[in-house]
C-alpha cells in the first residue's frame, strides 16, 4: 500500500494540474503585491498617468507572471541539466557584449539579438545560480573548502563578475560575487576559510581603490562620504534622496503629492530612487509595509530552501533569496545615504523590464524546486 | 531516503541559513532605524530643504512714494524706466552678448567692465542691470533683436525724476543704487535690479516710509527653476506720498533770486515752524544722480567755486553780522544792563585798552538809544551794551534763541554753529577771555557761527514773542499728519520783545538800514535787521571800499534777517548771500521780494494740500490662488 500510494502521488505529480495546486501561491500573491506597489508609484511619479512607466510595467508584469509559472512547472530535473548549458552561454554573451554590445546610460550593456535586446548580466545572475548550486550539490561537505572544489566554484563566480566589472557594471558585480560566495557559505565552507578571507578582504581596501575603481566610481564613493562637498554635482542625487525621504515623515505627503520626484529635483525617481518616492508619499508607514512584504517574501524563500530534498534544490531557493535579499539592501541603503550610489533598482518595484525578469524568473526557479521538492538528485547525475 | 552525507550536508545547509537569516534580520533593523531617523527624527529639517526646494520667492519692487510741496505740487515722481537685464544663469557668454548689445545702444566699454564684475559676484538668478534710461528708439531696436540677445531682457522699471530740478536740490537729495552695506539691511527688496534708496536731503531721511513693501510671490518651482504656479502671494505696499512744508512758488522765486550768488534763504513758519522755503544756492540737478552721474558732471559740480553740492542753509557757518544784535540787545534788556532808553555816544569808534573798536559808519551815530541803535545798526552802541551785559548772559540768551545748536531737521547734515563763551574759548584756543572778546561779540563778530537755519529760527523765535519753535520740512506721510512736540516758552518780557520789534520795525519802515526794502503789501508789513559779516577782520583803509573792488573771496558776506507782519507775525526770514557785500544792499532786496510772494500765498487764503487715498490705487492681486500644495 504504501508503495503504491507513492506510485500514485509521482504520477499525480507529472500532472500539470497537481503541480499549480501545489505551487506556493502566496509567494505569487507577494509578489504581485509589492509590483502592485510599483505600479502605483510609477503611476504617481509620471504625474497621475499610466504613461510613460506604469502601463507598460503592468504588462511586463502579466508576461513575466506568466514566465515565472512556464518556469515553476518546468522540472527540477530539467533546470538541473540545463545549469551548465545556460552558463555557458551566459558566458559567452557577456564576451560578445564586451566586443558588440552598447552603452545604455552610465554602465548597462545591452546586446541586440534580431529584435531582442537582451543584458547578458542580467542573464547570467540566474545562471551563476544554477551553475553554481549544480556544482556545489556533487561536492561532499568535507571537499566544499578544498582547493580542488573550491577554486572552480571561485571560477565559476570570478570569470562573468570580473567581465561584467570591465563593462564596467559595478552594481551587478557585486550581486554577482556575493551571491556566489553566498552559496558557497551556505554549501558549508570551513571557517577557517571565511575568516582570514575577510580579513585579507579588509586590508585589500586601499589597494583596490587605487588600481581597480574607474574615476567615476571613485567620486560616486567620496562624493557619498561627503555629499555636502558638492550639493549641486555628484553629491545631488544623495542629497535630494534624503531630503525627499525625510520630508516625508511618518505617513508622507499623500498620493501624488510627493513635491521632490513630482518637481524633478528627485533623479531616476521612477528607477534607483523609487524607495524615496515611496518614503516621500506614504511615509514611514509606507516603508515599513514593503519591507514587511518583502521579509514575508524572504521567508517563504527560505521555507522552500529548507524544504527541499535535493542539494542543488536547497542552493537554488536560497540562491534567489540571497540575490533578492542583496537588490533589497544595495537599493535601500543607497536610497537612504548608507551606502554610495550604484545603479542598482528595487526589485518588482523599480521601473525596468529586463531586472523584473530577471526577478520573476528567479522566483520561477526557487516555486520550480519547491513543487518539485521532494524529487531526489544523485550527487553524480 | 538522504543518505547519511546529505543529512550532514543538510545539516550545515540549515545552520548556515539560519546565521544568513539572523543577518538578514539584523540588516533590516539597521535600515528599518535609518528610516526612522531620516522620517521621524530629522524630518522637519528636510520637510524644510524640501520647501526651500519648490518653493522661490519673486519680489515685486514697490512704486517709490511721491513728494509733494504743501499744495500739491509734485515735487519728485516715478517715471518708466527703460532698461536692459542680464540673468548671468541665463547668459552662457556674458561678454558676447554684452558685446551685442553694445553694437545696438551706446554701452561705453567702463560699463561694460562694470557689469561684468557684477555679473561675477551676483547669483546667478538674480538679474543684473545693463543699460537705462534708454530712449523708446533704443528700447524698440532691443526689442526687435530681442532672441538673438540670450538671456539679456528688455523691461520697464522704474526712475526718479525731480520736475524741478536744481531749485530743490538739497531738499529733496536724490536716489541711488544701494552699497553692498546697505543690501544687508533689506537684502530681498534691495537686490532687485535697479533698486534705489535715498541718499540726501529727504529721499535719504523718508527713505523707509518712500521705499514701501514689495508684492511678494511665493512659487512653485521644478527642479530646472521653471514657474509650475503662484502659491500665494502677499500684496506690497506702494511707497508713502510724502508732503512737505514747502511751498514751490517760494522755493522757485528764491532760487531765482539766488541766482549767480552763493547762499541761502531760508523762510519759515513762526509757529509751527514749518519750513516755507530752504534754498541753497547755487543748487545742482539731482536728475544727473539717479542714473549714474557722469564724471565731466560730477567734477563740474567738485571744482565748482561756489560749491554747489553744500547744503548751505544748514551747513553754512557765517558770523551773524549786525542781525545778532537784537539778542545782544535782549540779553542787556533781560539782565537790567541797559535801559531802553539809556544812551550811547556814538564817534565812530570805542577804545578799550590800547585798541580801537570802530563803528561801520565813519564819523559816528552821535546819540543812540536801544531803537535808534538797531534803526541804525550803531556798532559803538552795542559795543557798550554787550561790555555791560556781560559775555555769559549774551551767550545764555543766545542759546535759548537756538544758536550752537541743532534742531533735528529731517534732512541730515545740520550744523551746529557755534556760541562762544569763555569756558568754550579755555577749551578750544587755550586762552583766557578778554574784554575784546565780548565786544566782537557785540556786533555778531568774532568767533560767533551761524547756519542759515539758525538766524531764520532765531529771527521766528524773535517773531513769536519767545516760543521755542523747530523747523520741519516734512508735513504729513501718506495723509497722515506728521505731529510735531508743543513748543517750549523760553521766557521772555513782552515788553522786552516790544522795544526789539521795534527796532526791528525801524530798520525797514523807518528810513533805517533796509529802508529800500520795505514791503508794498497792505496789512503785511516787515521788521528786518541788516547784517555784514567780516570774513576776515579788516583795516580800517578797506571799510567803505566799493565792494567791487575787493577780490571776491574776501568781500563780506550780507545778511538780513526779518518777519512779518510786524504785528502778530507769521513769518521769519533769513537770507545770506556769500561775499555779497552788505546786507542791506543785496541780501534785504531779496527778502523784501521773497516775502511779498509769501504774503501773497498765505495759506488763508489757499487750501492745503491732503493726498488722495492710497487705497484706491493699490496693486491689485492678479489670479492669486490661496496656498495650494
Amino acid at each position: 500500500m504504501a508503495l503504491d500510494g507513492t506510485i500514485a502521488s509521482a504520477a499525480r505529480e507529472l500532472r500539470l494540474a497537481g503541480k499549480l495546486r501545489t505551487l506556493n501561491w502566496s509567494i505569487v500573491l507577494l509578489v504581485t503585491l509589492i509590483a502592485s506597489i510599483g505600479f502605483a508609484l510609477l503611476y504617481s511619479v509620471a504625474g497621475g498617468s499610466l504613461e510613460p512607466w506604469a502601463g507598460r510595467q503592468i504588462t511586463r508584469f502579466g508576461a513575466g507572471l506568466v514566465l515565472l509559472l512556464v518556469v515553476a512547472l518546468i522540472h527540477v530535473r530539467t533546470w538541473y541539466r540545463l545549469a551548465y548549458p545556460l552558463y555557458g552561454c551566459s558566458l559567452l554573451l557577456l564576451v560578445a557584449t564586451e566586443f558588440a554590445g552598447r552603452m545604455g546610460k552610465g554602465a548597462e550593456r545591452w546586446i541586440d539579438i534580431g529584435p531582442l535586446q537582451l543584458q547578458p548580466s542580467e542573464l547570467m545572475k540566474l545562471a551563476l545560480i544554477l551553475a553554481l548550486a549544480r556544482f556545489l550539490h556533487g561536492v561532499l561537505l568535507d571537499d566544499v573548502s578544498r582547493p580542488s572544489r573550491l577554486l572552480p566554484a571561485l571560477l565559476l563566480i570570478v570569470a562573468p563578475a570580473g567581465l561584467v566589472l570591465m563593462q564596467p557594471n559595478l552594481g551587478t558585480a557585486t550581486i554577482l560575487i556575493a551571491g556566489g560566495c553566498g552559496l558557497i557559505f551556505l554549501a558549508g565552507l570551513s571557517w577557517k576559510i571565511i575568516v582570514p578571507v575577510i580579513a585579507i578582504g579588509l586590508a585589500i581596501i586601499p589597494v583596490g581603490w587605487e588600481f581597480a575603481l574607474k574615476d567615476y566610481q571613485k567620486q560616486r564613493v567620496q562624493t557619498f562620504l561627503d555629499p555636502d562637498s558638492d550639493p549641486l554635482g555628484a553629491g545631488y542625487n544623495i542629497t535630494q534622496s534624503k531630503i525627499a525621504l525625510g520630508s516625508g515623515g511618518l505617513f508622507g505627503k499623500g498620493f501624488g503629492q510627493g513635491t521632490q520626484s513630482r518637481l524633478n529635483f528627485l533623479p531616476e525617481k521612477q528607477t534607483d530612487f523609487i524607495f524615496t518616492v515611496l518614503g516621500e508619499e506614504f511615509g514611514l508607514v509606507g516603508l515599513m509595509v514593503l519591507m514587511s512584504l518583502y521579509l514575508a517574501l524572504l521567508a517563504q524563500g527560505v521555507r522552500i530552501g529548507l524544504q527541499a530534498r535535493s542539494q542543488f534544490g536547497r542552493l537554488v531557493a536560497m540562491g534567489v533569496c540571497v540575490n533578492f535579499l542583496l537588490y533589497i539592501l544595495i537599493n535601500t541603503s543607497m536610497s537612504m545615504g548608507l551606502i554610495p550610489v550604484v545603479g542598482i533598482p528595487l526589485p518588482l518595484v523599480s521601473y525596468g523590464g529586463t531586472a523584473l525578469m530577471t526577478v520573476l524568473v528567479g522566483f520561477g526557479l526557487m516555486l520550480s524546486v519547491q513543487v518539485h521538492r521532494n524529487v531526489e538528485i544523485p550527487r553524480g547525475a | 531516503m538522504m543518505d547519511g552525507r546529505d543529512s550532514v550536508r543538510f545539516r550545515t545547509f540549515t545552520r548556515r541559513t539560519a546565521i544568513l537569516s539572523a543577518g538578514t534580520l539584523g540588516l533590516f533593523g539597521l535600515l528599518t532605524g535609518r528610516m526612522f531617523q531620516l522620517s521621524v527624527l530629522e524630518r522637519e529639517r528636510f520637510a524644510t530643504m524640501a520647501e526651500d526646494n519648490r518653493i522661490n520667492l519673486q519680489l515685486l519692487a514697490p512704486r517709490r512714494g511721491r513728494i509733494y510741496d504743501r499744495f500739491g505740487v509734485e515735487l519728485a515722481r516715478t517715471a518708466q524706466n527703460f532698461r536692459l537685464l542680464l540673468t548671468p544663469e541665463r547668459t552662457p557668454d556674458p561678454k558676447a552678448a554684452l558685446a551685442r548689445v553694445a553694437s545696438l545702444i551706446d554701452l561705453p566699454a567702463s560699463r561694460i567692465n562694470r557689469v561684468l564684475r557684477e555679473v561675477a559676484r551676483s547669483k546667478p538668478f538674480n538679474p543684473v542691470l545693463v543699460a537705462e534710461g534708454l530712449t523708446w528708439d533704443e528700447f524698440a531696436r532691443i526689442n526687435l533683436h530681442a532672441p538673438d540677445l540670450m538671456g539679456i531682457a528688455p523691461d520697464v522699471g522704474e526712475l526718479r525724476s525731480y520736475p524741478f530740478g536744481p531749485w530743490l536740490s538739497h531738499v529733496l537729495g536724490y536716489v541711488a543704487g544701494p552699497t553692498d552695506k546697505d543690501i544687508e539691511d533689506d537684502p530681498e527688496l534691495l537686490s532687485l535690479p535697479g533698486f534705489r534708496i535715498g541718499r540726501s536731503g529727504v529721499e535719504k531721511a523718508a527713505d523707509r516710509a518712500l521705499r514701501g513693501k514689495p508684492d511678494a510671490s511665493h512659487k512653485e518651482v521644478n527642479a530646472h527653476g521653471r514657474v509650475i504656479r503662484e502659491l500665494a502671494r502677499t500684496p506690497g505696499k506702494p511707497g508713502e506720498d510724502v508732503v512737505l512744508s514747502l511751498d514751490m512758488e517760494v522755493q522757485k522765486l528764491a532760487q531765482e533770486r539766488m541766482a549767480g550768488h552763493s547762499g541761502s534763504v531760508v523762510v519759515m513758519d513762526v509757529h509751527s515752524g514749518e519750513l516755507i522755503s530752504i534754498v541753497s544756492a547755487p543748487g545742482f540737478d539731482p536728475n544727473d544722480f539717479t542714473t549714474t552721474v557722469t564724471p565731466k558732471v560730477w567734477r563740474a559740480l567738485n571744482e565748482d567755486p561756489l560749491k554747489p553740492l553744500l547744503n548751505k542753509a544748514i551747513t553754512g557757518m557765517y558770523p551773524p553780522g549786525s542781525t545778532y544784535k537784537p539778542i545782544v540787545a535782549l540779553a542787556a534788556l533781560a539782565t537790567g544792563a541797559m535801559s531802553p532808553q539809556a544812551r550811547v555816544f556814538c564817534s565812530g569808534a570805542t577804545s578799550l585798552g590800547r585798541h580801537v573798536f570802530h563803528c561801520w559808519k565813519r564819523g559816528g551815530h552821535g546819540s543812540m538809544d536801544m531803537t535808534l541803535a538797531m534803526k541804525h545798526s550803531c556798532d559803538v552802541y552795542f559795543y557798550e551794551c554787550a561790555r555791560r551785559t556781560g559775555i555769559e548772559a549774551i551767550a545764555a540768551m543766545s542759546r535759548k534763541f537756538g544758536i550752537g545748536q541743532a534742531y533735528g531737521l529731517e534732512i541730515p547734515g545740520e550744523k551746529k554753529g557755534l556760541m562762544p563763551d569763555p569756558a568754550w574759548k579755555k577749551r578750544a584756543r587755550h586762552d583766557i577771555w578778554r574784554d575784546g572778546d565780548t565786544y566782537n561779540v557785540g556786533i555778531g563778530q568774532g568767533a560767533v557761527l551761524t547756519t542759515p537755519l539758525q538766524l531764520c529760527v532765531m529771527t521766528a523765535r524773535l517773531a513769536n514773542g519767545g516760543k521755542a519753535v523747530v523747523p520741519h520740512l516734512i508735513k504729513s506721510y501718506d495723509g497722515a499728519p506728521y505731529v510735531r512736540p508743543s513748543v517750549e516758552d523760553i521766557g521772555l518780557d513782552p515788553g522786552h520783545v516790544a522795544i526789539v520789534h521795534e527796532g526791528m520795525d525801524a530798520v525797514t519802515n523807518q528810513g533805517g538800514t533796509a529802508a529800500r526794502s520795505r514791503l508794498d503789501v497792505e496789512g503785511f508789513d516787515m521788521a528786518g535787521k541788516t547784517g555784514t559779516a567780516q570774513v576776515r577782520r579788516l583795516t580800517a583803509a578797506l571799510r567803505g571800499r566799493d565792494p567791487s573792488t575787493i577780490p571776491y573771496h574776501l568781500r563780506d558776506h550780507a545778511l538780513f534777517i526779518a518777519f512779518a507782519p510786524v504785528v502778530q507775525p507769521r513769518y521769519a526770514i533769513a537770507v545770506v548771500v556769500e561775499h555779497g557785500g552788505g546786507g542791506s544792499r543785496i541780501a534785504a532786496p531779496i527778502a523784501k521780494d521773497v516775502m511779498t510772494l509769501v504774503a501773497q500765498r498765505d495759506p488763508s487764503h489757499k487750501k492745503l494740500f491732503v493726498p488722495p487715498s492710497r487705497s484706491a490705487e493699490a496693486v491689485p492681486n492678479p489670479e492669486g490662488k490661496p496656498n495650494g500644495a
